[in-house]
């Protein structure tokens, strides 16, 4: 596959397009309903392997919906379902001979606002671990302390690891999610808006650690805020009313969008 | 100028009559909640002070230690009803407290939506409001009978029941109040939903359900009508084997009470002091517990 000519002067995008990276998840077709009303209309759209894909668009306009549905954290509600399918590796998440909890140990995710487990810090990260390693001590310890590294908060938490996770600030609750999230090693992040209850530091952070994730995991951000997905992210999918109006290297989105509504959309003129 | 000076006081013309009509209404409203608030505390207040005055007076060591007493007998204490109560109100309470919190749990997590649900809630209502008479000779059928007797078992079974509809409500609305984001999050995970639950929401909701189990203690320990059927009283220490009467206080206090001994009249007064002092420092633990956690 060869590569498109990017513009590297530009300042969109801390790094280019990968388009030759392997597919990680391969979406075909989606349609999704909440009851009668079909929230996502035949969503068919790549996602690379260690590249970071932001999904844009206007409020309700199906970005999150399309998250909730690679680890099909959706099907705790009953009336929404989803058809199509969503191939993580080749193999289709929506089959229900999947084991959705083995599934959403491979697709982790955080969420808008940061939910810490009324448990210390340490035991918020182990919970996850525990789940599917039976580690001796020592091993889960040195695990704990690695996704702590990892999401840059180990030095602010070592000498309290014993103490609440919910007494953390916002922006350190939002990376003890993250470190939660890590520990399981999975091979996908989902990320709902992780910094849109956070302030400018805490998301320049939260930023800054995508960053770094990125040599790792394959991640799809939801993002309500243009700048951020131009600062983060490599690919850019823009959605408006359940549909994918367009998707591309994020550079290309933002200087030489194809469509007039994505245009329109980054520009400000609607949204 | 005019305007700061008078704000304090009923605005007059030029702002017209309707705002001073509403002014007094709200004057009126105002005034009649405080005096039946100051009516409802002063009953209470009233029934505290004269519980102090004849129960202080009454409590004495002996009190504490000896068993309740016969006619014409003088002096005794209410030693035995104490500790029966205490058992009785622990077998209500052992019982009642895993029915209640798993019945709350299946209605706050797995039942949403469920018409099962809907139709344990609301005979779960029903239940709260039952007259505990009621539920005395319920169980004095289902149990005193068949077993040949009165017994600790029938009492503390007949108490529980009171206290299940209790803990299920404050269960189910203490789950309630966890955010469902919470939930996701253990999902996201890969938990199932039994640990999600053990694991995430009962530990979010631990202090409002302990809080419900204690008011619920509260609550049986002072019941009095559905002992009558099951555990009756006597004025011995109970049996090891928990068959045949059990003294305990509210029933003691319904029977010294009305006697015409000085010395009975003297302990009944001892023992209301004694059970209102203990749902007092039940209640006032159930609210600290509760207070400190929701300031966490």
């Amino acid at each position: 596959m060869s590569s498109i000519a990017l513009d590297t002067s530009s300042a969109i995008g801390k790094s280019t397009a990968n388009t030759a990276a392997p597919v990680r998840i391969a979406v075909r077709d989606l349609n999704f309903y909440y009851g009668d009303f079909r929230s996502l209309k035949d969503i068919s759209i790549d996602f690379y392997d260690r590249q970071v894909t932001a999904l844009i668009g206007p409020s309700g306009c199906g970005k999150s919906t399309l998250l909730r549905t690679f680890n099909r954290i959706y099907s705790l509600y009953p009336e929404q379902r989803a058809e199509g399918e969503i191939l993580l590796d080749g193999q289709n998440v929506l089959s229900p001979s999947i084991d959705v909890n083995e599934l959403r140990a491979r697709v982790g995710m955080v969420f808008q606002k940061p939910t810490p487990f009324p448990m210390s810090i340490y035991d918020n990260i182990a919970f996850g671990i525990r789940l599917y390693e039976n580690l001796p001590r020592s091993e889960l310890d040195g695990r704990v302390e690695e996704a702590l590294r990892k999401a840059a908060l180990w030095d602010e938490v070592k000498d309290k690891l014993r103490q609440s996770g919910m007494g953390l600030s916002g922006g350190q609750q939002q990376r003890l999610c993250i470190a939660r999230t890590i520990a399981q090693q999975p091979e996908v992040i989902l990320l709902d808006e992780p910094t849109s209850a956070l302030d400018p530091i805490s998301t320049g952070k939260i930023e800054e650690l995508i960053e770094h994730l990125r040599t790792e995991f394959t991640i799809v951000i939801v993002t309500h805020n243009m700048q951020q997905a131009a600062r983060i992210s490599q690919f850019t999918a823009f959605m408006y009313l359940g549909e994918l109006v367009e998707f591309g290297p994020t550079n290309k989105m933002f200087m030489t969008p194809t469509k007039k509504q994505t245009q329109d959309y980054i520009t400000g003129r609607f949204g | 100028m005019d305007t700061m000076s008078r704000s304090t006081t009923a605005p007059t013309a030029p702002w017209g009559r309707v705002r001073r009509s509403r002014y007094l209404a709200d004057r009126a409203l105002k005034a009649i909640c405080i005096l039946f608030t100051c009516l409802g505390v002063f009953v209470l207040g009233w029934i505290l002070l004269m519980l102090l005055y004849q129960g202080i007076s009454a409590l004495r060591p002996e009190v504490f230690t000896n068993t309740t007493p016969g006619p014409m007998t003088q002096g005794g204490g209410i030693a035995n009803a104490i500790a029966g109560s205490f058992i009785l109100t622990f077998l209500g309470i052992v019982v009642a407290t895993p029915v209640g919190v798993l019945a709350g749990t299946y209605l706050a997590e797995y039942g949403r939506g469920s018409k099962l649900a809907e139709v344990i809630r609301f005979v779960n209502d029903i239940l709260l409001a039952a007259p505990s008479i009621l539920i005395g000779l319920f169980v004095y059928t289902l149990m005193v009978q068949p077993m040949g007797g009165y017994s600790g078992w029938a009492g503390g079974v007949a108490l529980a029941i009171i206290a299940v509809p209790v803990i299920v409500r404050t269960t189910e609305d203490m789950l309630r109040i966890v955010p469902g984001s919470l939930r996701e999050a253990g999902a996201a995970l890969g938990a199932p939903m039994s640990k999600v639950i053990t694991k995430i929401t009962w530990r979010a909701a631990r202090a409002g359900m302990i809080t419900g189990i204690l008011l619920a203690t509260a609550r049986i320990a002072g019941e009095t009508a559905p002992l009558l059927f099951t555990a009756l009283n006597n004025n011995f220490w109970f049996r090891a084997d928990l068959m045949g009467g059990v003294a305990n206080l509210p029933v003691m206090i319904y029977q010294y009470a009305l006697s015409p001994y000085q010395n009975w009249r003297e302990l009944a007064w001892a023992g209301a002091l004694v059970i209102t002092l203990t749902i007092l420092a039940l209640s006032i633990v159930a609210r600290l517990l509760f207070r400190k956690d929701v300031a966490r």
